[in-house]
């Protein structure tokens, strides 16, 4: 399925075209001769950037761009994984306008952060991954960076990889976040693809995700999505994910969680965090990226954590340290307001307990419009099973359509989404869903 | 079960972040942290801007938080690129400005590295020699080539003109060189306009690759556009450059780590590929830069009242650090010290490049609980006029042994 390859990798640009400006100048950027140092360069005529390709729009990024350029009052926007109230507007919530209250209040100094991070944010951001009363947080055996947000995260994951596991492979489901791959290849670090999603049940090819994890050489690296699986919204079962736990065991593998959705698949934080937990008291070492984008609302602030899981505390200092050296090196620290805004909620045990509910009430409007949507398409086409509308969770659902099922959707009806099918449930609204039924069996049947 | 990490060993602490961890662990009610380059009232206090408090008073409860572009917010950035390079600016007027928020001065270097490595692989960068420690740091883990141009000279305490001149000159035609616009760090020795000019026509000449790292612009001489003289000079002249600016210290941002990369392009479908190609750079990085501390610059720069605000604040933090420096000099005579310290006011910006050696700093550690970058570098920013006079004891003490 050639279209599940979500592909946004920039076109590898090796060599600067030369105009031919540049080259009566001189060269701007040869091929060197074997053994030559040196790099020409164009003269005062030529311009070094001078041929640069245009890289083509994110495809996840570039459809929101897309959407408001726009002017159509249809227009739908179920691109970017960004949660939407019945209104379709964003949302922040109320108890981080409260937390930011406080801290204009407190009126605190913008001085810089450690490298890694603030220390209160660090200590809860471990305790809301693996429980407050793990045991692995109070022996010391996690290494815990404030980062930017998931993407930061993995970023620091992957270049630690590089740097401390040369020459292994990292393996990514079939299909996943357009993003990862761009992550780890940027990092200098191969990846791969195990199977993932099996079209025909619209369901976790289980079967076929063992066989590659254990076909992969002993200790590589499988990351693999906490809960709400992206783009699929297929996440194995609980039985399902213990047999993963016990098979990287097997292989030495070392399994790379990306957790950016911990309370908004379930409405439940603790349920979410299942299976990092689970494999944590298995006594896996792993690594585990965590964002708040979503759960907490605070997308463009850039919260989110890389942790490493070490079975040794010693070791985990080392490991630590080592991340800060990345870290500092891409962004010296990471920025203070978003981690203030976390540490307040979740310092606070009445602003936890209000998160909580604010976190049940956007996932419960989720569920409850995939509800809608999927009784609409019953209706509308009941000879197809729509089953995995319901039974997807999170924020997206893979529709199965094709790139010229996904053109029509927004040629014609003003749907915007992702070319791999994905749909941002986050984005529908129930007075919408009727109207994306229709767009969505107009696309298969027609288009 | 072994650690799948038993072999990883400690990293070294980093030479700047890490003296304020010492500092800390230090339990003398005396100490004075003069490591890391954060600016202090004359009580010793970080301070939050008035013009700041009064953007976030303004932004308060009027934004939501949803993702910034890749690229960042677009008014930030077109405030930012006209700050360094001029309201007039032509290459601004003619949309030849490729420019990106980032994560503040490193997030901005290492943008450029990583540009660099992609698309001018073969090329070697040229830092100054001494410079910010994390800039080796930034281009080695972007895999690109570096080496040193001679900047600062010992004997003098001052710049080394003629070898950076004879560098440049030797240096093989388009390399690329990161330069210090102003308030060079560690050494704040900069070039005279004149001697600026003089480097922008042999760079031209040699078809290098001008990067300006501006930190500090207006926490220099006080004056933002006489901060930014060495960048017009140079746009002036014709080159298209690349620009790293920083929100850090002037405008007191530390921690919200805003900062804008930008590169001046030959025509605007130039820089709208070379943007794109920025943008394709950060998304597997960061994904989009955050959003607050650029609400605040781009509330600040773009009201009037509150931009005229930021000028006169940002030349009382220039004003107060002159004369700490002044004050350091004064003292250092005073208590009878047989060495020159006119480099003290000489130089410019946060830092004193004192000259003092690795051992006689360990010793204001160890024994006067005075902290510092161990290349003898003060941040003049963390001096108070309670504090000043001690310091120069101390720094008397440790030379005169």
């Amino acid at each position: 399925m050639a279209h599940m390859m979500t592909n946004n990798a920039v076109k590898p640009v090796a060599h600067i075209k030369l105009s031919s400006r540049a080259q009566s100048a001189k060269a701007l950027r040869v091929k060197p001769a074997k053994g030559a140092k040196s790099f020409k360069c164009a003269t005062v005529a030529g311009s070094f950037m001078e041929g640069t390709e245009q890289a083509p729009p994110d495809p996840i990024l570039g459809v929101s761009d897309a959407f408001k350029a726009s002017t159509s009052p249809d227009k739908l926007n179920l691109g970017v994984g960004a949660y939407r109230t019945e209104e379709l507007q964003p949302y922040v919530l109320e108890v981080v306008k409260k937390a930011e209250a406080i801290m204009m209040e407190k009126a605190e100094n913008k001085e810089y952060l450690p490298i890694d991070g603030l220390p209160a944010f660090k200590k809860c951001t471990a305790e809301l991954l693996l429980g407050a009363d793990s045991s692995i947080i109070a022996e010391n055996k996690i290494a815990t960076l404030q980062s930017l947000s998931g993407t930061g995260s993995l970023r620091i994951g992957a270049a630690y990889i590089n740097a401390w596991l040369p020459g292994k492979t990292v393996y990514l489901s079939n299909p996943t976040w357009g993003n990862h791959k761009n992550i780890f290849a940027d990092a200098g670090v191969e990846w791969k693809m195990y199977r993932y999603f099996d079209p025909e049940t619209v369901g976790l090819d289980f079967a076929g995700m063992m066989e590659d994890i254990k076909g992969a050489p002993d200790g590589s690296i499988i990351v693999l999505h906490g809960c709400a699986h992206n783009p699929t919204g297929v996440d194995p079962t609980k039985e399902q994910w213990e047999e993963i736990a016990s098979l990287c065991q097997e292989k030495g593998h070392l399994p790379f969680f990306d957790v950016a959705y911990q309370g908004f698949a379930s409405g439940s934080l603790e349920e979410d965090a299942f299976a990092p937990r689970m494999f944590a008291e298995k006594g896996l070492e792993f690594l585990c990226s965590q964002s708040y984008s979503k759960n907490l609302g605070l997308y463009g602030e850039r919260v989110g954590a890389i942790n490493a899981v070490v079975n040794d505390a010693a070791v985990a200092t080392r490991v630590a340290s080592q991340m800060k050296r990345q870290a500092r090196a891409m962004y010296s620290n990471p920025p203070v307001h978003g981690a203030r805004i976390v540490s307040e909620v979740v310092g606070d045990e009445d602003m936890f307990n209000e998160w909580k509910a604010e976190m049940e009430m956007m996932s419960g409007r989720i569920k409850s419009v995939r509800g809608k949507l999927y009784d609409y398409l019953c209706e509308k086409m009941p000879e197809k099973d729509w089953s995995f509308v319901t039974r997807q969770i999170g924020m997206f659902s893979f529709t199965g359509l094709t790139p010229a099922q996904v053109e029509n959707m927004t040629n014609k009806w003003e749907v915007y989404m992702t070319k791999d099918g994905r749909i941002s449930l986050a984005g529908l609204s129930a007075a919408k869903a009727e109207y994306l039924a229709d767009a969505i069996v107009d696309s298969i049947k027609n288009a | 079960m072994a650690s799948f990490w038993a072999k990883v060993p400690q990293a070294p602490k980093d030479p700047i972040l890490g003296i304020t961890e010492k500092f800390l662990a230090d339990e003398d009610p005396c100490k004075m942290n003069l490591g890391v380059g954060a600016y202090r009232t004359d009580q010793g206090k970080p301070v939050v801007l008035d013009c700041v408090r009064e953007a976030e008073k303004r932004i308060a409860g009027n934004f939501n938080m949803e993702y910034l572009p890749i690229g960042g917010l677009k008014e930030f950035n077109d405030l930012s690129v006209k700050l360094a390079y001029g309201d007039e600016c032509a290459a601004i007027a003619e949309a030849r400005v490729a420019s990106i928020q980032t994560l503040s001065g490193t997030g901005s270097c290492r943008l450029m590295a990583d540009f660099m490595h992609k698309f001018a692989p073969d090329a070697t960068v040229y830092i100054p020699s001494p410079t910010w420690a994390n800039h080796h740091n930034i281009w080695r883990d972007a895999n690109v080539a570096q080496t040193s141009f001679r900047y600062y000279k010992p004997s003098t305490r001052g710049l080394d003109f003629e070898g950076m001149i004879e560098d440049i000159q030797t240096a093989p035609s388009g390399s690329f060189f990161l330069l210090h616009a102003c308030a060079h760090n560690p050494t704040g020795v900069d070039p005279t306009s004149e001697q600026w000019s003089e480097i922008s026509a042999v760079m031209k000449e040699k078809g290098h690759f001008p990067f300006f790292d501006m930190a500090y612009q207006g926490f220099a001489s006080g004056d933002c556009v006489h901060d930014a003289r060495a960048i017009r000079i140079f746009l002036d002249d014709g080159h298209q450059l690349g620009c790293s600016q920083s929100y850090a210290k002037n405008m007191g941002l530390y921690g919200q780590r805003v900062g804008c990369f930008s590169i001046v392009c030959s025509d605007s479908e130039e820089a709208s590929a070379v943007e794109s190609q920025m943008k394709a750079i950060a998304r597997p990085m960061y994904s989009n830069p955050p959003v607050y501390g650029a609400r605040i610059v781009t509330t600040v720069l773009g009201d009037e009242e509150l931009k005229e605000l930021w000028y006169k604040e940002v030349k009382g933090m220039a004003d107060r650090i002159i004369h700490m420096r002044t004050l350091l000099r004064e003292n250092l005579e005073g208590i009878g010290s047989s060495l020159p310290w006119n480099h003290v006011t000489d130089q410019i910006g946060m830092f004193c490049f004192s000259g003092l050696t690795p051992e006689q700093v360990d010793e204001l550690a160890n024994d006067h609980h005075i902290y510092m970058t161990r290349n003898g570098r003060i941040s003049m920013a963390g001096v108070t006029s309670g504090t000043v006079g001690r310091l120069a004891e101390a720094m008397h003490k440790v030379t005169s042994g």
